[in-house]
């Protein structure tokens, strides 16, 4: 899985969410997106990447990736 | 099997509750108010005879045939233009109307050709019919001009126009009137000299005519006939089945010689079309018998290798075995599947059980994903539902219809023309679209109250302008909202979208829409009884796809224009089963009925009805099954019915992923692009050669019938189940009735649907259980299908898209289809609407293609940042400056190859609709077409040797 792809979808994904002015909320919104619509091979990548670097995540994204159970 | 001729009640019907009691030659009639007189006699059997009524369109009144006599009134009244009343007796047959009707014949067939025995119409003409009817004997008179000599008109590829047989009678101009909306008919000249004229005196290629066969379903002699009639004579019985090209989803009656179809006619008892068609359903079957269908399965080694034709048996046991290889070397995720929406319900849902049960993984996908994967998600959210809210026949009680990125005459066309009826009658129009498609004012005696000529990706901008419009000025129906809606979301949606960031005035900047457009037009949904909102591909196609539907579903739920007739939110769908494959659980996170895989009561259910333990993890979407086939996890895939190879985005890298694997399974009926790379082709059904059913965009389940044998031998649920047994996953179906059977058993909105009730009823929309028998024609109208029954208001942030207009990428190239092709060509290249649409162009404003040099005609180069091809330009002001627009119906054009990889953040729906490009003007195709058709070339050489071989 190429990660730039990832990090982008990722990034798109907390776009969404980040309308919302509580951050909890939209941080179990992007944590939940990924959890019901990315295939396992995809969450393991953005994990390991999130705990590798991370730099390219925005800060709600970062947040809801570090969520996610491994 | 029917009978050829479906009754014709003379006039349309009566929608009048009041019931009127009289009396027809002596019998007792009951009639709703507003009934002809001539539709009564008919309900009881009394045929009035009559030329230029019948009941498809409005009365006439000028053949005088249909008189009678009404007991106590004057004269002889025209039956078709004479409403029934309370009491009145009527006489349909006495001496002195039989001498008028005889006298009425005797004119017409004085200058009419009496070549009965040959003519294309023996058998099917209603002037040979009145004739006997009213006993016509002699032809006392021998005028010395007549129009028996006019030439014919065969300009049209399907169908002819012989004025010498033409009474007129008007009819085939008010067809294209009333029914069509097209107004390219008119009588020319008066008296003697009065003829039908397609346009200006023109030939009917020539003229405005949209080829939709409404006025040869008219006419009643052979002046108007389907070509294939002239030349195979009349067809000797029908069967109903639904069309696959759109998502209308129109019935029609194959009228058939034994296996052969002799011509399409659209079924008048069709609940979605009520007997219209258009080009492409109406006459574009051809491609199901053409010469390039393959019928022998074929398997290769490598891409760059002949094709060997082989046995069903080797075929299907080479594919299993080849996935089962991969599945052993890569893992069990590292092989998947793709459905079609030009599939049916039961092979949609048969591949995906297939993939989950027999593949044990997660890892299917649907063509939707590039299409209406957004309304999915957006609507499943919001209403609690992944579907339209309305039947198509709400539209005649809309007030004001919003059409955002849709081009309903074109994509949708048979809707497109009950929407025009609607809009002629008076109802409003507000289109959305960065394009003047044909509703905004070339559509005769329509024309929209506002145009929002919005930038292509700046969707959510806009509505979000109109729900502050809304919201700010008090126009919020808060009764529905309290009652109907989750109300702690609607507070919450409110303060967001009434913050002045999403004002007109702020955002006119950002759309490129003035912001009093975007008042009134927010003022005018706002404040008429049934607002309604009909969208498609430009609604979707953006990476805010997902937000945009969001949007929509929160502007109608807080104007409280849902959950009765005339309002509601309307998907247009694409492809004929878009709904459909979508219900049967495509969605590589869903099963049937929209349930998510993790849900343990729902994968249990599931588990043990197919007797196999489940995976409660998301599949790959089609895009991230590409992005694992380079990354070597993903190796092995079957698709069904799909060209992906063509209407995937960024081409280039769709073509590197199917290299990438080691055995990719196309089913399909030609040698499509995904074919060139495939290594096993299983020779697919056409929709005239298999049972099942399809599901339009208005959740309408209507019967496919098979009219033929599968010329390769199985209707392709067969092929899956003889797939699905070599993996070692048993599957014994014996007919799809009993797929859907298995269907109704495990999802609570199918219930109910059952091939028997299908028969019964003609068609079912679902949700269609305990609750409603008999389906749901409007839904939400008591209550949402969220679990709480409240709809949900979601917060949309207007989000700039990743592709950006620079100095090396200037303009902004945006898709869309015609009304004579149909997505990626595969059918109706294979047909003569070729002569409509021959190749793809590139439209540009006259100022974009001044600044370059271009003029119309030109091959002009297209480059965006994934890729270049090259098209001719058209240069019109259809589209604005700095907008290009183009269709994709032909593979040589590329236009995936500059498409992106920018999707819709929720589904990853590609952003079609939004790519910065340069334009410039060329001498040559570009290299990828170069190479394309060398590839494309060697592949149909591969091909022929198999052929020949074989």
């Amino acid at each position: 899985m190429k990660i730039e792809r990832l990090i982008k979808m990722a990034n798109d994904i907390s776009d969404f969410f980040n309308a919302d002015s509580d951050k909890e909320v939209a941080a179990e919104g992007v944590k939940m997106h990924l959890l019901r619509a990315w295939e396992p091979r995809m969450r393991e990548a953005i994990i390991t990447y999130a705990e590798q670097d991370g730099s390219g995540l925005s800060d709600l994204a970062k947040t809801a990736v570090s969520r996610l159970p491994h | 099997m029917s009978k050829i001729k479906q009754k014709d009640f003379g006039t349309p019907a009566s929608t009048a509750e009041q019931l009127v009691q009289l009396e027809i030659d002596g019998f007792k009639v009951t009639a709703p108010a507003g009934t002809s007189i001539m539709r009564a006699a008919a309900s009881i059997g009394i045929d009035i005879p009559k030329l230029c009524a019948t009941d498809s369109i409005e009365p006439f009144g000028s053949c005088r045939l249909c008189l009678v006599q009404i007991e106590g009134g004057r004269g002889m009244p025209a039956s078709c233009t004479t409403p029934v009343a309370e009491g009145l007796k009527v006489t349909t047959q006495n001496p002195r109307l039989a001498e008028v009707r005889r006298g009425v014949m005797e004119l017409y067939i004085s200058d009419h050709p009496l070549d009965c025995l040959t003519c294309s119409a023996n058998g099917d003409c209603e002037l040979q019919d009145m004739a006997g009817a009213v006993g016509l004997r002699e032809v006392r008179y021998n005028p010395v001009t007549t129009h028996l000599n006019a030439t014919k008109d065969q300009s049209n590829p399907y169908f002819t126009f012989d004025p010498s047989k033409c009474i007129v009678c008007s009819r085939c101009v008010r067809a294209c009137e009333e029914t069509q909306g097209t107004f390219a008919l008119t009588i020319d000249g008066r008296g003697f000299d009065s003829k039908v004229s397609p346009g200006q005196n023109q030939n009917f290629m020539d003229s405005e005519c949209v080829s939709c066969g409404a006025c040869v379903q008219a006419c009643p002699t052979a002046t108007l006939m389907e070509s294939s009639v002239i030349e195979h004579g009349q067809p000797e019985h029908a069967i109903v089945t639904t069309c696959a090209y759109c998502g209308v989803g129109c019935s029609f009656r194959a009228e058939m010689k034994g296996e052969q179809v002799i011509r399409m006619v659209p079924d008048k008892d069709g609940q979605a079309n009520h007997g219209h068609s258009c080009v492409k359903g109406r006459f574009a079957f051809g491609y199901a018998t053409h010469k390039d269908r393959i019928t022998k399965p074929m398997i290769r080694a490598s891409i760059h290798d002949p094709w060997q034709e082989v046995s069903w048996e080797q075929a299907i046991n080479h594919a299993a075995s080849e996935l089962k290889r991969i599945q052993a070397k890569y893992g069990k995720a590292s092989i998947g599947g793709i459905t079609s929406s030009r599939c049916t319900n039961e092979e949609t849902y048969l591949v995906q059980k297939l993939i989950r049960a027999g593949f044990g993984n997660n890892n299917v996908d649907t063509c939707a994903r590039v299409c209406h994967s957004p309304t999915g998600y957006g609507l499943k959210q919001t209403f609690g539902e992944s579907s339209g809210t309305q039947d198509f026949d709400s539209v005649m009680k809309s007030d004001v219809i919003m059409v955002i990125g849709a081009n309903p005459t074109d994509g949708h066309p048979v809707f497109g023309s009950a929407m025009k009826k609607r809009l002629r009658q008076g109802a409003k129009l507000i289109v959305v679209d960065p394009r003047e498609i044909d509703l905004v004012k070339n559509s005769p005696h329509v024309k929209a109250d506002y145009h929002l000529k919005l930038r292509p990706g700046t969707n959510v901008a806009l509505i979000n302008a109109l729900a502050h419009v809304i919201v700010t000025e008090n126009l919020i129906d808060e009764a529905f909202v309290q009652s109907r809606c989750d109300v702690a979301s609607f507070n919450k949606w409110k303060t967001f979208i009434a913050d002045p960031r999403h004002a007109p005035e702020q955002t006119e900047t950002i759309t490129g829409v003035a912001a009093s457009d975007m008042r009134a037009a927010a003022r005018l949904y706002a404040s008429v009884n049934n607002g309604a909102i009909y969208y498609g591909l430009g609604v979707t196609e953006h990476s805010q796809g997902s937000t945009m539907v969001i949007g929509i579903a929160n502007l109608a739920m807080a104007t409280g224009n849902l959950g009765r007739i005339g309002v509601g939110v309307n998907p247009l769908r694409g492809q004929n089963n878009v709904q459909g494959s979508c219900d049967m659980g495509s969605f590589p996170h869903e099963y049937p009925g929209y349930r998510h895989v993790s849900d343990p009561a729902t994968r249990d259910l599931f588990s043990t009805a197919w007797n196999v333990p489940l995976s409660l993890d998301p599949g790959l979407r089609i895009p991230n099954m590409f992005e694992a086939a380079l990354d070597n996890s993903f190796m092995g895939l079957y698709v069904e019915g799909e060209d992906i190879a063509q209407s995937d985005p960024d081409i280039k890298h769709v073509h590197a992923a199917l290299r990438a694997m080691e055995c990719v399974i196309v089913q399909d009926i030609f040698l499509n692009e995904t074919a060139k790379f495939a290594h096993v082709f299983l020779p697919g059904a056409s929709f005239l050669e298999k049972d099942g059913t399809f599901t339009n965009a208005e959740r309408r389940i209507s019967p496919v019938r098979k009219v033929m044998k599968p010329l390769a031998g199985y209707q392709d649920w067969e092929v899956t189940q003889l797939l699905s047994n070599a993996m070692g996953y048993p599957m014994n179906y014996q007919h799809p009735s009993e797929i859907m059977a298995e269907i109704a058993s495990l999802t609570p909105t199918f219930t109910g649907v059952s091939y028997e009730k299908i028969d019964e009823l003609g068609s079912i929309q679902w949700p269609c259980n305990e609750e409603t028998p008999t389906g749901t024609p409007i839904m939400h109208t008591e209550e949402f299908m969220r679990n709480d029954g409240k709809g949900l208001f979601m917060l949309t942030d207007y989000v700039a898209t990743h592709e950006r207009i620079t100095p090396m990428y200037p303009l902004i190239l945006t898709t869309g289809r015609i009304l004579s092709q149909y997505n990626v060509g595969a059918q109706t290249r294979r047909t003569a609407n070729n002569m409509w649409h021959q190749e793809d162009r590139l439209e540009l404003h006259p100022h974009d293609a001044e600044d370059r040099g271009i003029v119309d005609g030109d091959w002009v180069g297209i480059k965006s940042r994934a890729g270049e091809t090259v098209l001719r330009a058209l240069i019109t002001d259809r589209v604005q400056p700095g907008v290009v627009y183009t269709t994709f119906h032909f593979p040589e054009s590329g236009a995936n190859v500059i498409t992106t990889d920018n999707s819709d953040w929720a589904t990853n729906c590609p952003e079609y609709k939004v790519t910065a490009v340069q334009v410039t003007k060329v001498s040559q195709p570009s290299q990828w077409q170069q190479e394309y058709l060398a590839f494309s070339e060697q592949q149909l050489e591969f091909l022929e040797q198999g052929l020949s071989n074989g």
